[in-house]
């Protein structure tokens, strides 16, 4: 036989019927619910009378839309009846289905593609779905993870499957060591800059090489969370040692006699020597400097020694003009250098980068110094409530509270602004997050996306800095 | 789920590429818990002036008359017409039912983000893939002083208009079979109920550890 990719290995494993037209069924391990994409699938559940397939696979909480300031108040406190209304729905629909949740305010809450791995309820060689394109997040894990439209999440409900084609094998291999204060988010970002928003494309990305072997669980987790930025619902990194160690004792992961079959069967979950990939892309890992988007979509993107780029020097018309309208939206001039844009707000968060390592990296570089006074807001928002209070045992938030942070309640906050937490039009914002769409955080509003170090140094200095110069 | 057999209809063509789902609906409109209610608010910040906010009168916002949509010429257009990568972003399948609510039936462009495209046929909406060279002469027919109505069948796969225009796509057999037919995937599914709970039978036994409650 053939050497099998891990994607191969995930979808034969998972593979529960061919059909004759070239679909099939693949059963699903586990099913993450959040308020936002689930209130119309369990409407729909309930009109034909269907009851959840397999209980124990789901597991829900809020995120998109609960508010980061006093959330000990509780849910009727919430000011915008919207956002209130989904949230109780969602409390009401896992009441009456019967589907275990983490509601607002359970420490155990937060985002969903942070509290999956953290609860060891996403764990290697599972099947991982949830209504939200992010949840490439959990392929961190060596699981075959993406996010499914509303219908998808009722269809996962009803039957455990979803009808699925087999997607084609590309991997990113970032070869030799990353350079000192580089980060994932480097990796990644520089990764989207060099195959584009679609380079991925129909296909599930196992990134390799030591530039991934290199990092810890959580940066393999904002490495493959931004796969879906280059395009790829999948993003994939082989399980390896430090998987195991990070998933170990976890409350849903296995133990006992259990504990010892999962880990044998989980060193599997590499692709063979001899697999075949559809695409192979190199990613120099030793070139990748910190990086920052300029534009409005993630494959904008330069090094912080680097240069706003001229339309005029763009032969491709389209690529012309997606690049001028992009300056113009977001008021930055051609040639401009990347340390002269300044910051209005800056935002640490979101399930790219809200994990403990991503506030220990921001909280370095903070400690003893003040945000400037040009910046308006600077928030640190927690990935869970865990992580919240690992930060409060270790100090961090003193930190942050002390250079001029607020130190928010855990959710998805500023990354799509469903909440309260947003840009005005025209701000420039240093975020963690993994969008830089048009009004993505707030309409008007100017995101750059970069690392947790870089977002807490732009806050200091007011504007785009080296990191590596501060370490 | 609403079938899709053949469209016949003007052409809206929206001269970009990447368009992403917080441009198609944007966020604030996702605090719906209905599937209804979206395409007074599609392409949102395009399409109005002032900033927007669920609970508006929205048919009292000013246009913006600079955005294709609102050009009367377009009024009452069935076939939305992109650029490379149309739905990249979110998984929001508001996107889909927004573009649907405003009258669209197909959407034609050289390529689509995987999310978009595959919830779009669960809510039967067509999207056409064609060739950059195919999607350019649709743009000049469509931005024309005389646009002409095109037609986008399934059942024969082409895209046509009444002149020489004639383009062939692709689409899955599955996906094709429910738009045609307008089935109900869920209840197709559960067709394979005794391979489902065979697949757990096997599975529990090699992986138990993913089947304790």
């Amino acid at each position: 036989m053939p050497g099998r990719t891990l994607y191969d290995k995930l979808w034969d494993s998972h593979l529960v019927t061919q059909r004759d037209d070239g679909s099939a069924l693949i059963y699903i391990d586990r099913h993450l619910l959040h308020e936002v994409t689930s209130p119309q699938a369990f409407e729909g559940l309930a009109l034909a009378e269907r009851k959840p397939w397999r209980l124990s696979a789901n597991l829900a909480t809020v995120d998109h839309n609960v508010p980061t300031e006093n959330q000990s108040a509780g849910v009727s406190a919430i000011e915008d009846p919207t956002s209130r209304l989904q949230i109780e729905t969602l409390d009401q629909n896992c009441e009456s289905f019967n589907v275990t949740q983490f509601k607002m305010g359970d420490p155990r809450a937060g985002i969903v593609h942070v509290i999956g791995p953290e609860q060891g309820a996403t764990l290697p060689g599972m099947t991982v779905v949830c209504g939200d394109s992010h949840t490439a997040t959990h392929g961190a894990f060596g699981a075959l993870a993406h996010g499914i439209g509303t219908s998808e999440v009722e269809h996962v409900l009803a039957t455990q499957c979803l009808v699925a084609q087999k997607m084609k094998n590309m991997r990113v291999t970032v070869t030799g060591s990353l350079g000192f204060g580089v980060t994932a988010k480097d990796v990644i970002l520089a990764t989207i800059g060099q195959i584009g928003t679609a380079g991925g494309t129909g296909c599930a990305i196992e990134f390799a090489g030591e530039g991934i072997q290199s990092l810890s669980m959580e940066g393999r987790m904002t490495v493959c969370n931004m796969a879906i930025e280059a395009g790829a619902r999948v993003g994939l990194v082989a399980v390896d040692e430090k998987t195991i160690e990070y998933v170990r004792d976890r409350p849903f992961a296995p133990r006992g006699e259990d504990w010892g079959r999962a880990t044998e069967a989980w060193v599997d979950l590499v692709s063979d020597p001899d697999a075949n990939f559809d695409h192979e892309i190199l990613v120099d890992g030793t070139l990748i400097e910190p990086q920052v988007s300029w534009g409005t979509n993630p494959e904008m993107v330069t090094g912080i020694s680097g240069y706003v780029p001229d339309p005029q020097l763009d032969d491709d018309p389209i690529r012309r003009g997606a690049i001028e309208r992009a300056l113009k939206y977001m008021g930055l001039e051609p040639n401009q250098s990347i340390v002269s844009i300044h910051l209005d707000r800056v935002f640490i968060g979101s399930c790219t980068n809200s994990r403990i390592e991503d506030l220990r990296e921001a909280a370095r570089v903070v400690d003893g110094k003040r945000v400037a006074d040009s910046v308006i807001q600077a928030m640190v928002v927690p990935g869970s409530g865990l992580v919240k209070e690992q930060a409060e045992e270790e100090g961090l938030d003193i930190v942050f509270r002390e250079a001029g942070f607020e130190w928010r309640d855990p959710g998805c906050s500023m990354c799509l602004a469903m909440n309260a937490d947003r840009l005005g039009k025209g701000e420039h914002c240093a975020s963690t997050s993994n969008r830089n769409f048009e009004g993505r955080q707030g309409a008007g509003g100017r995101s750059h996306l970069v690392s947790p170090a870089m977002a807490a140094a732009a806050a200091i200095a007011g504007h785009f800095v080296d990191v590596r110069e501060w370490l | 789920m609403q079938k899709f057999i053949k469209e016949t209809g003007l052409v809206a063509p929206l001269d970009r590429s990447n368009i992403d789902t917080d441009q198609i609906i944007p966020k604030q409109y996702l605090k719906s818990i209905k599937r209804t209610g979206f395409g007074i608010n599609l392409f949102d910040d395009w399409r109005y002036l002032d900033p927007g906010e669920p609970g508006m009168n929205h048919s009292a916002r000013r246009l913006n008359p600079d955005f294709v949509l609102n050009n009367k010429k377009f009024a009452g257009a069935t076939i939305l017409l992109a650029r490379d990568n149309f739905g990249c972003g979110s998984s929001r399948e508001h996107a889909p039912w927004a573009i649907l609510e405003y009258g669209f039936k197909a959407v034609i462009a050289p390529s689509f983000a995987d999310i978009f495209f595959n919830n779009s046929f669960k809510n039967g909406l067509l999207p056409v893939v064609l060739t950059e060279a195919e999607v350019d002469i649709l743009f000049g027919l469509a931005t024309a002083e005389m646009p002409v109505e095109i037609t986008v069948d399934l059942e024969t796969q082409q895209v046509t208009d009444p002149h020489s225009f004639s383009a062939s796509f692709d689409v899955d057999a599955f996906r094709r079979t429910c738009l045609l037919e307008g089935l109900d995937e869920i209840g197709l599914s559960l067709k394979d109920t005794d391979a489902i709970h065979a697949y757990e039978a096997r599975r529990s036994i090699e992986a138990p550890w993913l089947f304790r409650e």
